[in-house]
């Protein structure tokens, strides 16, 4: 498969939160507005495409046994890695994230591709693999968090579009069951043309 | 009185599922007979209290005095892993039949973001339970793990028992399986919104 078409099967065709529907606690904790989506589905994207690459290189040095602890373990780091360094540079977006960065770890989608793809493909086609499935997170991410805003905000980005209030419920918990659901039953209609 | 407060929070105003998203992946994934959903959720509250009562003390008895708390995410995975495989074992060995209920949901908490969630949340965030904002000592912790773990089980039974009649009717083909699961989902994070402002 060509490097080009790894990158992109991960934005429609194995999107993981349409799809795949993984990654759940993410995609729901965090996605109160189109910034918050974003900076969560590139967070992501980071760790995947290093664990990715990194697997690939030692997947061949790590007996069968104990491959998922080791999996763990470099995930685990590469978390922390990316702790440290959202803390220096983004620190406002780290505060708002908060637990959902650390929560990375246990994150399905990062230890799912590890297993599935990374452990047996070159270290090139595994980080192309990691981004494309990194970017159709942080695609459906930002979809997410732009709906719920526009609906509970009424505004894009943080531009308020006009005043008075939203409603409210979009932004709040129940807010993100409902639109993840509609906007998968959207998804599913559109595929099925 | 602090411990009653902490269980009500945890358990109903607070819902660690429909509040604060945490271990939707088994909330939607085996929830689709009451009997499993159960089982899945004696299994989190085991865990998740051994878990919290072990990483609370790895916390303040070994990372803290070390200066060394970004190590805090690699050792609690760490620590709530092996914590899991002993468990199996240990069952195995005490109460084959405690194993025998709870075994096939084991191996599936090590990668439930709700425990390593709890573990992180008690050492890390300030709650207010009566009065001035504090962390949670010892026993507040793990009181804390307990009920957090009770509520995961009632929205998680709830949301079985719903899923159970939903299979009798008929859905629009595209909304069919997770979309709307996730509606109902929504449905009853908004009923236990009720609770909010209750503690």
């Amino acid at each position: 498969m060509s490097k080009l078409s790894l990158i992109t099967k991960g934005l429609i065709k194995d999107n993981p939160t349409f799809v795949l529907v993984l990654g759940m606690c993410p995609t729901l904790g965090t996605t109160t507005s189109a910034i918050n989506g974003l900076g969560m589905g590139l967070a992501t994207t980071f760790v995947l495409v290093l664990s990715n690459m990194l697997i690939s290189a030692v997947a061949s040095l790590i007996p069968s046994k104990v491959k998922i602890p080791c999996y763990i373990v470099i995930i685990a780091s590469l978390v922390t890695v990316l702790q440290f360094v959202m803390q220096a540079y983004v620190p406002a977006l780290y505060e708002t994230l908060g637990l959902f960065i650390p929560l990375i770890v246990v994150n399905c989608i990062v230890l799912g591709r590890a297993e599935a793809y990374a452990c047996k493909n070159s270290v090139i086609d595994s980080a192309c693999d990691g981004l494309g499935i990194g970017l159709g997170f942080s695609l459906s991410l930002t979809v997410i968090g732009f709906v719920r805003e526009l609906l509970g905000g009424l505004s894009i980005f943080g531009n308020k579009l006009c005043d008075g209030d939203g409603m409210l419920a979009f932004v709040l918990a129940p807010g993100a069951f409902l639109v993840l659901g509609y906007l998968m039953m959207l998804f599913n209609k559109a595929k099925a043309k | 009185m602090e411990y009653i407060l902490i269980i009500i929070s945890a358990v109903f105003v607070n819902n660690i599922l429909l509040a604060q998203f945490l271990g939707v992946c088994p909330f939607l994934g085996v929830s689709n007979k009451v009997s499993t959903a159960v089982g899945m959720s004696g299994a989190v509250c085991f865990v998740m209290a051994v878990a919290t009562l072990v990483t609370y003390l790895v916390q303040y008895y070994m990372l803290v005095p070390l200066g060394i708390e970004f190590m805090q995410t690699i050792t609690f995975i760490l620590v709530i892993a092996a914590l899991v495989q002993m468990v199996e074992i240990i069952l195995k060995k005490i109460s084959p039949s405690l194993y025998q209920a709870l075994g096939i949901f084991l191996p599936l908490i090590t990668t439930n973001c709700a425990v390593l969630g709890v573990a992180i949340l008690v050492v890390s965030k300030e709650f207010t339970f009566g009065g001035e904002p504090h962390m949670l000592n010892l026993a507040g912790s793990v009181v804390y793990a307990i009920a957090s773990a009770l509520g995961f089980g009632l929205a998680m039974t709830l949301f079985a028992g719903l899923r159970e009649q939903l299979d009798l009717n008929s859905v629009p083909k595209a909304m069919k399986g997770v979309p709307i699961a996730l509606v109902t989902a929504g449905i009853l994070a908004m009923a236990f919104m009720g609770f909010s402002g209750l503690v």
